[in-house]
């Protein structure tokens, strides 16, 4: 059969008609992008507040009558489960994934907008499960966002009973809103891209929400499974993850489960998920530091390959979160070794960062302040997870407050500075107003050295050897009293970081209104979405006819060109006025 | 010397242009956007049986009770004579067959003849939903006759139940949905649908996923009831 290919495909997308058409049951990758974020952010909200409340009882234990020991297992709990899941993953892929594919290789809409509406439902749901453990009896899980049973689902655990059920749920419900989603992002990169958009033509945003999709279809399943069985445990009575034991007392039903079976399946899930939510920022972040330094991305094609590299070699880590389960001293050096492996390319990757920054036309907006500070966080974040991935070094650092501390510099605030990098750069897009300039350098600096207080002092606190998730350190012999005021330093930190977002919240809504009008490509950037007829983009994305791209995405500064960019909707005339390696063999 | 240079060539350039098909641009695969959804689709779904069947193979060596002999136990007495796994066989007898009446299906769709498509969708469908009714069978008896439980049983180990009922539970879901996707592809190619819009190969797409579902049917026949 003679297959027309999708881009040059009669538009079937309909124009929506109503208020509900346009803005609530849409259709639309643009406003699907944004119902995404808008959830993303206001659950992220209940996280931030929840680590606030911690914070205040670790400063000031003994002080707080409403956090219990219990109360502080769930607010661990939610807060971690919430900013991986309900927040990172969402939000990047959901949301930034969502708006700018389609854009960005020069599509009207993802190949299956009805899927894709419902993926939208479907989280929608499964945050709204999540949030109603709050209010369930017994209150939310508190058995840490790892899960872990046989704890889990003990009498001894916070929310053993209706916690864990609703967070297993919920879950299951994510998973199969993000494969929806995630479906769409697949296949509309892979066969929905305008002429002239070559795979090696993609910006790295692209790439890196692709791969990061991938990854996603391929780890959520085992998340999925271990929900399942864990459910079956918690409320059929079967034993897949529970061994023969003693609870409060009384000889449990169950017999000849193992624990270990659910640490590989989270981890084989688990370490996957890090990079799920990496590579989107990875991807983004080269983007935005190519732009804002009017200078080609260094090394592009490595920079593809090194995308794909720590893919496939992300789903073969995972038992370095394991190292102090029992499991057998070979695999500890089997995986301590991939481990180390993964930081080759990673490597790269911040290398040819800095490389692109290197006599670069630096311009120090807002969104590439944001760049630069998740390029010292993530080298941060990186060496310190090149500590944890040697068996030896991992052991003792094991649960102690460095772990915290490293997990939040690679995978708590790196992505995050990414993500507020991306809102500022896109936002003109999105609205077609700026934002404050002013206030939004502000929440940078306020943020960036707010969250160093908080996260670098943790790694100290765990050479200590304070350990994770506990409720209060009180009377220990081995920690010094200084530790107690370091504690209170950080808490200090983390409320007024807390705060300092309101900033953030207040320059988004303020410039809804009276933010300069934008235009169509305030940072004079060189991929599609700055290219569009209108700003916002309007339905179908491109007018009557689709763009055509003759060149790569990082034509920023090429000798003999009037201006600093070259949109990659430009045709090359005869001369060289491309760096694009295809445009040119 | 120059021979060899132009071969170096020549090799690079293949290899090159590998690449380039790949990354053309439109689009990587020459199959409408549904196929190829379909396929990460079954990719992911891989993945999530895979998960299974190694939870099954672990919890299986850890547990500390005997395994039950599947053999015995799904062992039935016809006519009087006792036959290991026959309703087994019978089963993935009917499951196999029905991705011939399948493939049937997706060649008779090529040939844009409406009613022999569906009546071997039809076909499809009835072997299909013949072996979810097997299935419902072979559970009453192990739960009625043999007392098989999810949380333990009669013979040895409990995670037996546990990992047959979730297993094969979740691949009769499979098949179930199936059925139904069947039912609704089939409906359309009765209507003409297809004939208007010329989306015949949306037959080849439900195929897809139907063969999927055998093949991991025969996955989980090897390793659940011949080890
Ligand atoms: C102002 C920002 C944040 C603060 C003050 C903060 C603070 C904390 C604190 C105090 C804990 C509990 C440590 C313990 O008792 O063991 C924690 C745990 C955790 N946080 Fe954050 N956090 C912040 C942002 C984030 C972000 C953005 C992420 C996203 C990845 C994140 C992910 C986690 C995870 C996964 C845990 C572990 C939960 C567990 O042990 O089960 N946090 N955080
Ligand atoms: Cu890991």
């Amino acid at each position: 059969m003679e297959q027309v290919a999708i881009a040059d495909q009669h538009d079937e997308h309909h124009e929506p008609t109503s208020f509900i058409t346009r803005y609530i049951w849409s259709q639309d990758h643009k406003v699907i992008a944004v119902q995404y974020g808008l959830t993303a952010i206001a659950v992220g909200l209940i996280a931030l507040v929840l680590s606030g409340m911690m914070r205040l009882q670790l400063a000031y234990p003994e002080s707080f009558t409403f956090i219990n020991p219990i109360a502080y297992y769930q607010f661990v709990t939610m807060h971690g489960m919430i900013m991986v899941i309900y927040l990172l993953t969402a939000l990047l892929l959901g949301g930034f994934g969502n708006y700018l594919i389609p854009l960005m290789i020069g599509a009207r809409d993802m190949v299956f907008p009805y899927l894709n509406m419902l993926s939208y439902w479907f989280y929608l749901v499964s945050v709204l499960v999540l949030v109603s453990s709050f209010f369930a009896p017994g209150g939310p899980t508190g058995a840490g966002w790892t899960l872990y049973p046989p704890q889990a689902i003990l009498p001894g655990t916070a929310g053993f009973d209706w916690g864990i059920l609703l967070m297993l749920i919920s879950l299951a419900i994510f998973i199969v809103a993000f494969t929806m989603g995630g479906l769409n992002y697949v296949t509309t990169i892979l066969q929905a891209r305008t002429q002239g958009m070559t795979l090696m033509r993609m910006p790295l945003t692209v790439w890196g929400i692709f791969v990061a999709t991938i990854l996603g279809l391929l780890a959520f399943p085992a998340l999925f499974v271990s929900a399942l069985m864990m459910l079956l445990d918690h409320v059929v009575g079967t034993s897949f993850f529970m061994p023969a034991l003693l609870s409060q007392g009384q000889l449990t039903d169950h017999e000849g489960g193992s624990p270990i079976l659910f640490q590989h399946l989270f981890w084989f899930f688990g370490h996957p998920e890090v990079y799920i939510v990496a590579l989107p920022a990875f991807g983004i972040v080269s983007d935005l530091i190519s732009t804002h330094a009017r200078k080609n991305i260094f090394g592009y094609r490595m920079m593809v390959w090194a995308i794909l590299a720590i893919g496939v070699l992300s789903f073969i880590v995972w038992a370095h979160h394991m190292y102090v389960s029992g499991m057998h001293p070979w695999f500890g050096f089997f995986f301590a070794v991939t481990t180390l492996i993964i930081a080759v390319p990673t490597a790269i990757k911040v290398y040819n960062w800095v490389l692109t920054l290197w006599r670069g036309n630096i311009h120090l907006t807002v969104p590439m302040l944001f760049a630069i500070g998740f390029i010292f966080t993530f080298i941060n974040g990186g060496l310190t997870g090149l500590w944890l991935g040697n068996v030896v070094v991992d052991v003792p650092l094991s649960d102690t407050y460095f772990v915290v501390g490293h997990f939040h510099m690679v995978m708590g605030l790196s992505p995050v500075l990414v993500i507020f990098g991306a809102i500022y750069h896109w936002y003109p897009k999105i609205t077609g107003r700026m934002f404050n300039d002013t206030l939004g350098k502000l929440h940078f600096w306020l943020t960036f050295v707010g969250a160093y207080s908080i996260f670098l002092p943790m790694h100290y606190l765990g050479m200590l050897g304070i350990p994770r998730r506990y409720f209060a350190n009180l009377t220990t012999d081995f920690i010094p009293e200084s530790a107690q005021d370091m504690n209170i330093g950080i808490t200090a930190a983390a409320i007024f970081v807390g705060l300092v977002q309101i900033l953030f919240l207040i320059n988004m809504v303020w410039s809804l209104r009276h933010g300069k009008p934008a235009g169509g490509n305030p940072w004079g950037a060189t991929t599609l979405e700055w290219q569009t007829p209108q700003t916002p983009p309007a339905h179908g994305n491109w007018g009557p006819t689709l763009p055509v791209v003759h060149r790569w995405a990082y034509d920023y500064s090429v000798p003999g060109t009037a201006e600093d960019f070259t949109p990659q909707n430009v045709p090359v005339s005869p001369g060289h006025d491309t760096e694009d390696e295809e445009a040119r063999t | 010397m120059a021979h060899d240079i132009a071969v170096a060539a020549t090799g690079e350039n293949d290899h090159i242009g590998i690449v380039r098909d790949w990354s053309a641009d439109k689009q990587v695969f020459g199959v409408p956007w549904g196929k190829a959804m379909m396929w990460i689709f079954l990719l992911s779904d891989t993945f999530i049986f895979s998960c299974f069947l190694t939870a099954y193979m672990t919890v299986r060596m850890s547990a500390v009770e005997p395994w039950p002999n599947a053999s015995e136990v799904f062992a039935l007495t016809l006519f009087g004579h006792h036959l290991p796994l026959i309703l087994i066989a019978i089963m993935t007898f009917v499951l196999i067959t029905s991705s011939g009446t399948m493939a049937m299906a997706v060649n008779f769709a090529y040939r844009r003849d409406r009613r022999k498509t569906a009546l071997m969708l039809l076909f499809t469908i009835i072997l299909g939903a013949s072996f979810v009714g097997m299935q419902a069978f072979e559970w009453t008896k192990l739960i009625v006759d043999e007392g098989i439980r999810p949380w333990g049983n009669p013979l040895g180990a409990a995670q037996f139940g546990a990992t047959f009922f979730m297993i094969t539970g979740f691949h009769g879901l499979h098949v179930s949905a199936g059925v139904i996707y069947l039912a609704v592809v089939a409906r359309k190619v009765l209507r003409g649908d297809y004939d208007r819009n010329g989306r015949y190969h949306n037959v080849e797409i439900a195929g897809l996923y139907w063969h999927f579902v055998d093949l991991v049917w025969v996955f989980i026949f090897a390793f659940y009831y011949l080890w």
